[in-house]
Order: structure tokens, then C-alpha cells, then sequence
């Protein structure tokens, strides 16, 4: 019984902990709702969006890019690439959720995204007492305040999306929302460089066609980061999660 | 959506949602306790800062409304969204002041 409540508080903790999240979570599904809904798609598959994917700036950049036609591919490449930074996080919780039934890892790898996972191996590492059934239950607590919201807030957006006139340009809070995203996230002079080489290479390839620019200074950026950080001996530093 | 089928959506949401799962299933699920290269760990860690300027850039250098010109609502609301977010660290604030930079300028203009 010791262990069920101790999980249980860890639980609850966690939920607390995240509870900040909410206003990330809430305004970035509502927006993807609007803008989902502006650009076409029909409820279920906005619904379908942030159910199946759950991971809003990927959502988002599959939103731009098939506003802009581009082909599926690049859609798809694109998209995945905004989630990678997520086979990170799967490792990094791999030490602390290794050990656990797979179904509940599998549970886990559902609702990692940038805020659940931030928060909890934060915790983790400033509580490297806490057993593996805590672990868990404070990564579960955590969903609490963003998965429901996440899906509930798009739903909502949908539902405003269908009010809003279609002549508002409303395409255009999708950039300024990426912009909102990033700038949070360079905490670093090697994030700062390679955002700064993502904008120049995207310049240097934006004559080719169906987006295919986006791909080479994707990657060129990430080498960029990647060397800058190297140089400079940086440590990793997680995530403030408001990167959603 | 102009251009795009039911199908061929719903073929880019579960394409997505299987890859984005596989991410996140991947080393939880497969390796347990192994750890990535370091240098793998390098790069990963930059991806969104690197992709999603790239994805915004032409837009706002370029906007679909502007014959391919330079736009000053554009350019200084996304200056607005960067400048608020580093300041401030919170992308809901940068977001907001953004729209409302975007907003106020057409309003102007």
C-alpha cells in the first residue's frame, strides 16, 4: 500500500508541477484548430491531427507546407524532422522509465512531448531517489494539465475556426507562432547559431521548387548547432518546454 | 483543402502520427538503458531551432499577398514575436504580441 500512495502522491505532483503548461498547451491547440479549420480540413481530421500526432509545431508545418502545395513527401519529411529533437527525449527517459512493462512505455512514448518531458526529468534528476513506480506516476501526472487540454483546446479552435471570416489572414499567426516557439528556446550561442544559419540557408535555397529548400537548410543548421557546440564545450541544458 | 483529397490528408495525419510515435517509442521501447552517441545527441538537440526558421522565413521575406515583395507587417511582427520571446522566455506572450504587431500594422497600413 506504501508504494500505491507514494505513486499516487507522486501523481499528483506532477499534475501540479505541469499545471503551468496549461497555457502553453490551451492557446497552441486552439490556434492549430483555427488555422486547421481556416485552411479546410474538416473537424475529424483536425481532431484527427492533434489526436493521432499530438505535437504542434509539427502539425503546424504540415499545415503551411500543404497550404503552400507542396508535395506529400516534403510534407511528411518536414514534419517528421520538426519531431526528431523527440527520439532525444525517448532516450533520455530511457535510464529512469527503462524498466518498466512495456505497455506502460509504450503509454509513455504517447504522451512524451516537449512539456510532460521536460518537467519530469527535471524532476528526475533533482529526485534521483524516487523508484521507478513514482517515476512513472509523476510522468503520468504530468499528462494531466497538457494531453486532455491539448486535444480539448483544438477542439475549440475548430469550433471558432467555422466563425471566423475566411478572408482574415490568419495564415500568418502560423510563422509568428513558430517565431514565439523558437525564440524562448535560444538559450545557447550554438541555438542561437544555428537558427541564424536556418534563416540564411533557407534564403540561399529559396529559389527551388516545392519547398525542397527546406530539407538542406534544415540539416545545414543542425550542423551548425551541432559544431558550434562542440567548440564551445556546451552542456545540454533541458528544455524550458515552452517550446511547444 | 485546395488540392489535397480526404484520403491523401488522412493518409498525412496516420503517416505522421506513426512516424512521430516511433520516435518517441524508440529508445524507451527497443534499447531501454542504452544511450545515444553523443554526437547524434549533438544534433538532435538542434532540430527545431533549425527547421522552423527555415519553414517561416519565405513567408515572411515573401508573403503570398505581396506580389514578392518586401512587406513591413510581415517583417515586424515576426521581429515582434522573436524580439518578445527571447526577451520575455514565454512563447504565448511572443505569440500574442506578434498577431497583434501583425493586426495593428495592416490596420495602419
Amino acid at each position: 500500500m506504501a508504494s500505491a500512495n507514494s505513486s499516487r502522491s507522486a501523481f499528483l505532483q506532477g499534475a501540479r508541477d505541469a499545471g503551468p503548461f496549461l497555457l502553453v498547451a490551451g492557446p497552441f491547440g486552439a490556434l492549430f484548430g483555427v488555422v486547421a479549420t481556416e485552411a479546410g480540413l474538416n473537424l475529424a481530421q483536425v481532431m484527427g491531427f492533434s489526436v493521432v500526432v499530438i505535437a504542434g509545431a509539427s502539425q503546424l508545418a504540415a499545415m503551411q507546407l500543404m497550404l503552400d502545395q507542396a508535395p506529400a513527401v516534403i510534407v511528411l519529411l518536414s514534419a517528421i524532422a520538426v519531431n526528431l529533437r523527440m527520439a532525444m527525449y525517448s532516450a533520455s527517459l530511457a535510464p529512469h522509465l527503462g524498466a518498466a512493462p512495456l505497455w506502460k512505455r509504450a503509454l509513455v512514448a504517447y504522451m512524451n512531448v516537449d512539456q510532460t518531458y521536460a518537467v519530469s526529468v527535471l524532476k528526475y534528476e533533482d529526485a534521483p531517489e524516487m523508484s521507478l513506480a513514482q517515476k512513472l506516476g509523476y510522468f503520468f501526472g504530468t499528462c494531466v494539465p497538457i494531453i486532455p487540454v491539448w486535444i480539448i483546446a483544438t477542439y475549440i479552435g475548430a469550433l471558432l475556426g467555422e466563425v471566423i471570416p475566411s478572408d482574415w489572414d490568419i495564415a500568418f499567426a502560423v510563422p509568428v507562432a513558430f517565431l514565439a516557439m523558437v525564440a524562448p528556446a535560444l538559450r545557447t550561442a550554438a541555438h542561437v547559431a544555428a537558427a541564424f544559419a536556418s534563416v540564411v540557408l533557407a534564403i540561399v535555397f529559396a529559389g527551388l521548387p516545392y519547398n525542397l529548400g527546406l530539407m538542406p537548410a534544415g540539416i545545414g543548421a543542425m550542423i551548425v548547432g551541432a559544431e558550434v557546440e562542440r567548440r564551445m564545450g556546451a552542456r545540454f541544458v533541458p528544455p524550458a518546454g515552452g517550446s511547444k | 483543402m485546395t488540392g489535397w483529397t480526404g484520403a491523401e490528408i488522412w493518409l498525412i495525419i496516420v503517416a505522421l502520427g506513426v512516424a512521430t510515435y516511433a520516435i518517441r517509442f524508440s529508445f524507451l521501447g527497443l534499447i531501454g538503458n542504452r544511450e545515444l552517441p553523443d554526437w547524434l545527441l549533438r544534433h538532435l538537440r538542434y532540430t527545431p531551432v533549425a527547421i522552423l526558421p527555415a519553414l517561416v522565413t519565405p513567408g515572411v521575406l515573401w508573403p503570398a499577398g505581396s506580389d514578392g515583395s518586401l512587406s513591413l507587417p510581415h517583417i515586424a511582427s515576426a521581429l515582434v514575436a522573436l524580439g518578445v520571446g527571447y526577451w520575455r522566455k514565454s512563447a504565448v506572450l511572443a505569440a500574442i504580441c506578434g498577431v497583434l504587431a501583425f493586426v495593428g500594422l495592416n490596420a495602419l497600413a
